[in-house]
């Protein structure tokens, strides 16, 4: 493969920001075997009040077993989940607004009722969740079926009535799997709106998505997992920032074959006269600069930052014992 | 941001949780089609049940029997023999002409039609019925006894009263337990009511164990409130509408059997065969339901909740089947009697034989108290299961693995 392994730098980076705020939800260290089977290994990350944090993955990475974990649904064998600087108890995650992978509603229960069922096993009074489930069915766009029993409804009138379900209870946090899969572009952004609302009121947002450029779009912050452990995690800007610096040159007339003479730089790929190059890390990009220049005129020289789509495909496709490693360090 | 961090903690307390999960099962219960037309066909069931055992009992109640003006004088006492005997006979007096006219079509089972010495002519269509053999034997024998006693110059009715009075007195060392057959039937129904209950709320709560898992909702649930409040709410909500299942078919039974007539049996013994139903349905399903509730949370399709059940369903057909394939012909089968005793049993033989009678006050007391026994060690066995089982969606469980994890 001609392009190196991506490390995540960010790492080191990461613990430094990390310092300046408390998390307000906190994994430390959370390890759950199936057997055989590790399905999180030691996992930690963060994420602090209003802050919405992407939880990507390949399937079976072991994201969904770490959220069922912070509900309680599942005990981890080591590790704690701790909400504002204690762990987690059976009374405090009840101000958590959950939305498992999967449906998680009563097929034959109607809307309305199924809704103010769980905002009352929640806590709220009878009347409250009454209040409440309109006014979150009104907001999502669901207020005319509540006297329709679920399975009648589509199944993205269905997840917007899980959402419901998750936000019912005016969560203090949110923890939500899979959110976005199965929605209509409209309902997308109603959710990513409400997303953005409920952070923005100091409430950390946990949620886990394969649409990595809407993570992108929407997230402050962004952890990646592989096989169980967090091999990535930090702003967008900072992932993306992370990998090998690359540049984009456009050497008007020239053979790209001037690139490949410039030490410490390999070719990711060209396209015409336009090359895409990484540089060995401590290598200066002026040297590249100068040697373009010596191969003709320069009309474009850029520094390229990958997007989230990459970046997670490398991570993915990486050697397991590679971010397992990096991974350590932090 | 910092006020709402730090509100108080919600706080549910068992009760409030428990009475949720239970209203909600209790609300869509009551209003499920399903659960309404098997109510409504075992009360009409029941109903008709009392109707044809009256229609029954009346077709099979009088012998019609007819008298010519010759023999007339034999017929009050044909029907106080007969009566002794546990026979109604119906006398009525006709001509001669008319009386064969009315044995040919079948009004009338017999027509006596004159003596010749000891012996008494009748008439009939096919073959005398067996029910009157005896009572006209016995009348052909009592008038010429009459014809006899008149001759010696004695009094016949006198002697009758005589005779009448003779009787013997039994002292038994053992005595054995006589059983109104009224009872017998009642105690079947009881067994068949108690039986169809038991398996169809038992059924219900393994469904809906299921139903929560298939639905991943438990997961939702199960973030809010503990699993054992969980299931105690699902298995009361149930136990309350099947009770209420149970208590309408009794009552309606109760009522249609004293209704048509049916049922002769006293209100108290009728108030104590219903209440006992009512008591062993609540035992019976407390200990089923744990036992359901935990098999059920082992698997994770509605496909799967037979298979899984079938141990227990068992249990109930045979206790079940034994009871009512036995009890009748013999309610106070020591075997069957013993195995009353037993817990996985007593809920379907024990209403049974309590509907019968004659159980020894020491077996009622032994029964309830192996029962009630053997909740908690069923609490305990069947919470574990399903704490364990509960959430793991995906292959069925092994019984084995569910009871050691966690």
């Amino acid at each position: 493969m001609n392009v190196p392994t991506y490390r995540p730098a960010t790492l080191e980076r990461m613990s430094a920001t990390e310092q300046q705020t408390t998390p307000s939800l906190e994994f430390d260290r959370i390890s759950k075997r199936y057997g055989d089977l590790v399905a999180v290994d030691d996992m930690s990350f963060g994420i602090r009040a209003g802050e919405l944090f992407g939880f990507v993955g390949s399937n079976g990475a072991g994201k969904t077993t770490t959220m069922r974990i912070a509900l309680g649904v599942l005990l981890a064998d080591s590790g704690e989940v701790r909400w504002n600087g204690t762990p987690i108890t059976f009374e405090t995650r009840r101000r958590i607004g959950y939305m498992p992978e999967e449906r998680g509603l009563y097929p034959t229960m109607k809307v309305g009722e199924q809704l103010v069922y769980l905002a009352r096993l929640h806590g709220l009074p009878a009347t409250a969740a009454w209040e409440r489930t309109r006014a979150w069915t009104e907001r999502l766009g669901v207020a005319a079926r509540l006297d329709d029993e679920v399975q009648k409804l589509s199944l993205g009138n269905q997840q917007r009535v899980q959402l419901a379900s998750a936000l019912v209870h005016d969560p203090a946090v949110l923890v939500l799997d899979e959110p976005f899969s199965g929605l209509d572009p409209v309902a997308v952004e109603v959710m990513s709106e409400v997303l953005r609302d409920k952070a923005s009121a100091g409430v950390p947002v946990l949620f886990s998505s394969h649409q990595l450029d809407l993570v992108e779009r929407i997230c402050d912050r962004v952890g990646i997992v592989k096989a169980g452990r967090m091999v990535a995690c930090g702003t967008v800007d900072d992932l993306r920032g992370a990998g090998p610096e690359q540049v984009v040159v456009d050497v008007s007339g020239a053979d790209p074959s001037w690139a490949r003479e410039v030490t410490g730089v390999g070719m990711v790929r060209s396209e015409g006269s336009r090359v895409l190059l990484q540089l060995q890390e401590g290598l200066d990009d002026q040297a590249v600069l100068h040697a373009a220049l010596r191969a003709g005129p320069v009309r474009e020289f850029a520094r390229r930052r990958p997007p989230l789509t990459e970046l997670f495909r490398d991570v993915v496709s990486a050697d397991a014992a590679e971010p397992a490693a990096a991974g350590k360090e932090a | 941001m910092i006020s709402r961090a730090e509100r108080p903690d919600v706080r549910l307390g068992n009760t409030q949780a428990i009475r949720l999960v239970a209203e909600r099962e209790v609300r869509t219960r009551l209003r499920s089609k399903t659960y309404r037309i098997m109510t409504l066909v075992l009360v009409v069931l029941v109903i008709g049940f009392a109707l044809i055992m009256k229609v029954i009992s009346s077709l099979d109640a009088e012998e019609k029997v007819g008298f010519t003006s010759a023999t007339a004088a034999m017929a009050p006492h044909l029907e106080s023999i007969a009566k002794g005997m546990g026979e109604d006979v119906d006398s009525e007096q006709v001509t001669e002409q008319d009386g064969r006219q009315r044995v040919a079509d079948g009004t009338l089972d017999a027509l006596v039609l004159g003596t010749a010495g000891p012996r008494l002519q009748v008439l009939v269509d096919e073959e005398l019925d067996g029910d009157l053999r005896g009572p006209l034997t016995a009348a052909a024998g009592q008038a010429t006894l009459d014809g006899r006693i008149t001759e010696l110059g004695g009094d016949p009715a006198a002697v009758a009263a005589e005779v009448g009075r003779a009787s013997v007195d039994v002292t038994a060392l053992d005595p054995s337990q006589t059983f109104d057959p009224e009872r017998l039937a009642v105690g079947s129904v009881a067994g068949i009511v108690i039986y169809l209950a038991l398996i169809t709320t038992g059924q219900s709560v393994a469904q809906g164990v299921v139903e929560e898992k298939s639905s991943r909702v438990v997961e939702l649930l199960l973030a809010t409130i503990h699993p054992w409040q969980l299931m105690a709410g699902k298995v009361l909500g149930i136990g309350l509408v099947g009770l209420l299942q149970v208590a309408a078919v009794g009552i309606a039974g109760a009522v249609a059997g004293r209704f048509t007539g049916t049922l002769s049996l006293s209100v108290p013994t009728t108030v104590g065969v219903v209440a006992w139903l009512i008591v062993w349905f609540v035992l019976g399903f407390a200990l089923y339901s744990l036992v359901f509730a935990g098999l059920g949370a082992l698997v994770s399709r509605q496909e799967d909740v037979g298979g899984v059940t079938t141990p227990a369903t068992m249990l109930l057909v045979v206790g079940y089947v034994v009871g009512i394939s036995v009890l009748p012909s013999a309610p106070d089968n020591p075997i069957v009697a013993g195995l009353s005793l037993v817990p996985v049993f007593s809920p379907t033989l024990m209403p049974m034989r309590l509907a019968m009678g004659g159980v020894p006050l020491w077996q009622t007391l032994v029964s309830l108290g192996l029962a009630v026994a053997t909740l908690p060690l069923l609490v305990a066995l069947a919470g574990r299961i399903y704490r364990n089982g509960v959430v793991r969606t995906g292959a069925r469980l092994r019984l084995r693995e569910a009871l050691r994890t966690g």
